[in-house]
């Protein structure tokens, strides 16, 4: 049972101290703290562009090998362009997620940022961070697809739409893959466990995403695929987060 | 059982333990142990290596769970100021250290202004260094700034402090000793860990023992 006493007066006594000098500026909103951590992530990526890059060379490089494998062949080429963009999109994704919270667990960030004032923001924090890695991985590989449809001997409007199932889709990957990097954090092996448990669930996004391009160079309408697409990340946007924050709070307990 | 005191300010009670236990996997760290934290007051967490202080910190901050026993706050949690310096030092290998400190007063609620962040840092003479990577600092340069998050605060707020002299030179002992008895003396409490033995006398820190569960 824990006692209580009072401790002896040892050492020299402090005299009068003046208060800190310093008093603290106005409360932060949460929508501030939200920016400030998609800033940190922005800058910690930006001083560490090797690791930043690594998705998008990841990206580049897979989708780059495909035609030399199966063949110049123009047609077959841009029938599984689609297919192929969004399967490196899925994998560049999931290569880069396994340490989204891993170092902020390691130095202590992430006690603080589950500790965060006003209480219950840690979802909020949590949707900052997967903001942060889609803009560090997901946006490039949106910027950069359009070229990788014009090496595929895409069309205009196939590639658009490409493009357009990417800008939605790459979000759900960045929140999913949020979601198993907090649910493997500290485990070993959890970079494969991540993938086993997160990939299966990034397969509507894959087969809306390449669907949605496949509907176009049918001729018929993608906006089923793109609907059902959005409201994949809808539903995405307000689950993940929460069951992300609880996860981290079991993984940090 | 619950062991009570008369703070030192003589005012409200801020936190109360009752009858806690933690548990690391199969293992009970410490036997029921129960106090109670008033505004102004010292509470010296003390107990072998292994005893359960990190713990038993990491439970008052809510990121454990008890395995037995209750904890009080005086305040609902969406008006509780509190904050928990851990071991880690919750630093950026690459943001600078005025980066890196402000960041970590806005995630507990303050917007602080440049200049608060520079008399902060002044405190525990790290100014010169606001600039530098935190991966250029040593130990004791790095702790000097997660606490430099102490020196910012203004609010008679609850301080879980783990180990706050680890690394700490003689000077850093004496502005960390100075600035935890300024909070005390504006109603704030502290319940900290410490290896090394307090040297603040007034107002004199309550010490707990945690001790040994008894096995039946």
């Amino acid at each position: 049972m824990g006692a209580l006493m009072s401790a002896p007066p040892a050492g020299p006594q402090e005299g009068a101290l003046p208060l800190g000098a310093a008093a603290p500026g106005a409360e932060t909103a949460p929508s501030g703290l939200f920016a400030a951590l998609i800033a940190r992530d922005l800058r910690l990526a930006a001083r560490r562009r090797a690791d930043a890059l690594l998705p998008i060379a990841f990206f580049t490089v897979a989708v780059s090998l495909f035609p030399f494998g199966i063949g110049p062949e123009a047609q077959t080429l841009r029938q599984i362009a689609p297919g192929i963009v969004w399967v490196a999109a899925l994998l560049a994704a999931m290569i880069s997620v396994t340490q989204l919270y891993a170092l902020d667990l390691a130095d202590g960030s992430l006690e603080q940022m589950l500790l965060a004032s006003p209480p219950g923001l840690a979802i909020g924090l949590v949707a900052a961070k997967a903001a942060a890695h889609w803009l560090v991985t997901g946006l490039p590989l949106v910027i950069v697809a359009p070229l990788f449809g014009l090496m595929f001997d895409m069309q205009g409007v196939s590639i658009a739409t490409l493009t357009f199932s990417l800008l939605l889709g790459t979000p759900i990957l960045s929140l999913l893959g949020g979601l198993g990097a907090a649910l493997t954090l500290g485990l070993r092996s959890g970079a494969a466990l991540l993938i086993l448990l997160i990939v299966p669930l990034c397969i509507p996004a894959l087969i809306f995403g390449a669907g949605a391009v496949s509907q176009v160079d049918a001729g018929l309408s993608a906006r089923g695929h793109l609907s059902l697409l959005g409201a994949f990340l809808i539903f995405t946007a307000l689950m993940a987060p929460p069951a992300t924050a609880a996860a981290l709070r079991i993984a940090t307990d | 059982m619950a062991v009570d005191s008369v703070g030192s300010l003589g005012t409200a009670r801020q936190l109360s333990v009752q009858g806690l236990e933690c548990r690391r996997g199969e293992r009970s760290l410490f036997g029921a142990v129960s106090f109670v934290v008033h505004r102004g007051e010292i509470v010296w967490l003390r107990g072998a290596n292994g005893q359960g202080k990190t713990s038993l910190l990491r439970t008052l901050a809510g990121l454990s769970a008890p395995e037995a026993g209750t904890i009080e706050w005086s305040e609902p949690p969406a008006s509780r100021r509190l904050l928990y310096i851990a071991h880690a030092n919750a630093l950026k290998e690459d943001l600078s250290v005025t980066e890196s400190l402000r960041f970590l007063l806005r995630l507990g609620g303050d917007a602080p202004a440049d200049s608060v962040i520079t008399a902060s840092l002044e405190r525990f003479g790290m100014a010169s260094r606001r600039d530098a990577p935190v991966r250029t600092l040593s130990q004791g340069q790095r702790r000097r700034v997660a606490l430099a998050r102490l020196a910012a605060q203004r609010e008679p707020s609850t301080w879980l402090l783990d180990e706050p002299f680890d690394a700490l030179d003689a000077t850093g002992i004496e502005t960390l000793n100075a600035i935890i008895v300024e909070h005390a003396r504006r109603g704030g409490s502290i319940v900290m860990t410490s290896h090394v033995p307090l040297t603040i006398a007034e107002p004199a820190p309550l010490v707990v023992m945690l001790e040994s569960p008894v096995v039946a």
